[in-house]
């Protein structure tokens, strides 16, 4: 990665400014208009976030080591799952790779000096923040024990929880997320470099448009949803009770209407990383670029017709089951026809095991299990036995974290350089790809079996034949936990004394490897003018070939 | 799109027209008020609910295009415009496709 190709020889070793250099003072942070000032202050807050969850999630493997109800009280259990789901899901997730790296390379990867709505952008981290300290007071208050489905009427009517300020800042927060989607859909219109057709666009930028379409058309309704429920909670209106005229359903139809598009909102960008790597690190142009491209589109369109794939067993009509039953394996082909593309893109390519690639791979499998049990739950009949169980927890941990976790772990890994401008350790980067995914594995795969036999979800205890199990689970979990530390540690020492990375360590052509690291605040000098094709390796991306094999010599294999 | 009354902040059809167009929203909710006291379901079931959602209709239509300066707006504008209510559309067909259906089928009685 260190070797200097000709690129990087061309540059003064004098340090350039860039935005991180410019200016140090806290104002100049937090009234910055810089689209990586406000990524890398997302990246932080996100990250907390995603240590509030874990730790969460600890305390329900701990509870679960043991059949008896021991650790906690089966009213804390239900809150802290609760609220393991609402941290990870509305305060990491669906602003994970959107925000932190969408907002740092997609202006880069079009060659923009910025998003097209600036100050939208910094307004969207405020809304952020302050959605996240209202949920985190009201969790700090006492929390809440819904689930994180809020579902009626125990929301409406019997939970004495705080259902009403955690609501409220998920409601806030869902504007931070439209504003996003709106800014990324506005700049990709508008803001292209000269040359950067459509179809020369990365396919990271095509799975954020299409991410951003969902948030914009599914975020307002959650938001509605979460309103009327508050209506119905302080002054009584009926509209999900049916002791005064309301439907307990009507509530899974509007939640879902938005939470299923919800899941693409979550594991979209992360495809998105991953035809990145899967290209770049096989040094080959991607197979299939329009069908990946529209794939994406096509998953946002379709992901918005199966919501009633949870609602099977929720007194929804068998009509209306079939149909959504029917959708929902329709909505499977988009996926699938990424898998198959990136698998050809590998064939026959200088693949490349560099730690952000391991990241990539693990996604695959993982992907693959995840929705290929994903076919499993909409399948109308089979459903009936899984509904609740934990083989419906098994599956979506390997889509969330099996696929947007990894896959965002990955872009970090693969996007650390240009952030920062410093290399992480490679050797380390390697051992916490694999523990994380050997972790995980190791977590999750054992839930699919004890759901298949019958443990339900959402339960502090369990009967003690599904003990090992729940056993192997809770260690897999540990050694997840040390995987997802160590980059916190390394990429952190790598800030101090990382080796310089150079503009371009890993010899790519892509326009984000075409400025600076880290990129000045106005992102390149002059206003690029692009003329190859996405993922050309070739040399009409004017790139320096021999550079890029004498790399490939060096590069160890794990 | 190019604005060039907006610079003199009054907009496409002026405060006259923006006076107008919230006439019309006032008169609507109005309406709607004293419809609702007509017995209009004796001629079929949910015509009250019709007609208010008709009149409820007319309203947005007015605020979009006026207010909103959809009226005004590219081919891009009126294509997103369209396209957020055919996904509203969307999310009540579906939606109904449940509740028109309940009770058919292994469960009617
Ligand atoms: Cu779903």
């Amino acid at each position: 990665m260190q070797n200097v190709d000709a690129i990087n020889s061309g540059i003064p070793a004098i340090p350039k400014d860039n935005y991180l250099t410019n200016g140090f003072s806290l104002k100049s942070w937090l009234l910055t208009k810089d689209h990586k000032r406000i990524a890398i202050m997302y990246l932080i807050t996100i990250s907390m976030f995603f240590m509030a969850g874990g730790l969460y999630a600890s305390a329900i493997r701990l509870e679960l080591l043991t059949p008896e109800t021991d650790l906690l009280t089966s009213a804390t259990y239900n809150k802290v799952f609760t609220q393991h789901g609402i941290l990870m899901i509305f305060f990491f997730l669906i602003p994970s790779i959107p925000a932190v790296l969408g907002n740092f390379l997609l202006p880069i990867m079009i060659g923009a000096k910025d998003l097209a709505l600036p100050r939208i952008n910094l307004l969207s981290l405020y809304i952020y923040w302050i959605g996240g300290a209202l949920t985190v007071f009201a969790l700090l208050q006492g929390g809440v024990d819904t689930g994180w489905t809020f579902y009626t009427p125990y929301s409406t009517t019997f939970s004495n929880s705080y259902v009403m300020a955690v609501g409220l800042g998920i409601f806030i927060n869902g504007f931070s997320s439209i504003l996003t989607g709106l800014n990324f859909i506005v700049t990709v219109h508008t803001m292209r470099a000269p040359g950067m057709t459509w179809f020369r666009l990365p396919l990271f930028v095509w799975a954020q448009y299409a991410t951003s379409l969902v948030m914009i058309l599914g975020t307002p309704v959650i938001a509605i949803t979460v309103l009327l429920l508050a209506i119905e909670r302080t002054v009584g209106v009926g509209i999900f009770d049916p002791a005064i005229g309301g439907d307990p359903i009507l509530f899974q139809h509007l939640f879902w209407f938005y939470s299923h598009p919800a899941v693409y909102i979550m594991i979209l960008p992360g495809m998105g990383v991953i035809s990145e790597l899967i290209s770049n690190f096989s040094r080959k142009k991607i197979f299939g670029y329009e069908f990946i491209a529209f794939s994406s589109i096509a998953i946002a369109v379709f992901g918005f017709l199966v919501w009633g794939h949870h609602m099977f067993v929720s007194g929804q009509s068998i009509y209306a089951g079939m149909v959504f039953s029917f959708l929902t394996m329709v909505v499977a082909v988009p996926s699938a026809i990424k898998m198959f593309n990136w698998t050809a893109t590998l064939y026959k390519g200088s693949i490349s095991y560099d730690t952000p690639m391991l990241y990539a791979i693990g996604f695959m499998g993982l992907f693959l299990i995840g929705g290929l049990t994903g076919l499993f739950l909409g399948a109308i009949g089979l459903t009936v036995h899984l509904t609740d169980t934990y083989f419906v927890v098994a599956h979506f941990h390997y889509v969330m974290v099996g696929g947007q976790v990894i896959a965002y772990l990955g872009g970090i890994h693969y996007w650390w350089p240009k952030m920062t401008g410093r290399m992480y350790s490679e050797f380390w980067g390697k051992i916490s790809a694999m523990l994380v995914f050997i972790g995980f594995n190791l977590t999750f795969f054992p839930q699919f079996i004890v759901g298949y036999q019958g443990m339900p979800r959402r339960y502090a205890s369990y009967p003690a034949e599904f003990q090992v199990l729940n056993i192997f689970s809770t260690a897999g979990a540990s050694v997840l936990g040390v995987g997802l530390v160590m980059p916190v540690i390394y990429l952190g020492a790598s800030l101090i004394n990382g080796k310089p990375a150079g503009d371009n360590p890993w010899m790519l052509p892509g326009l984000e490897w075409r400025t600076s690291s880290p990129p000045p605040t106005e992102n390149f000098e002059k206003t690029p003018v692009v003329t190859w094709e996405a993922y050309e390796f070739g040399e009409e991306s004017g790139l320096d070939l021999d550079g890029a094999r004498r790399r490939d010599q060096v590069s160890t294999v794990v | 799109m190019s604005d060039k009354h907006m610079e003199t902040g009054e907009g496409h059809i002026g405060y006259p027209g923006y006076i107008g167009v919230f006439t019309i929203l006032v008169v609507g909710t109005i309406f709607t008020y004293f419809s609702s006291f007509w017995d209009l379901d004796s001629i079929f079931p949910g015509a009250n609910t019709l007609l208010a959602l008709a009149i409820a209709f007319t309203k947005m239509t007015f605020v979009m295009l006026f207010f909103m300066h959809v009226y005004w707006s590219p081919r891009l504008i009126w294509l997103s415009a369209v396209a957020s209510f055919f996904w509203l559309a969307i999310m009540f067909a579906y939606t109904m496709q449940d509740y028109f259906t309940r009770g058919l089928g292994v469960f009617s009685v």
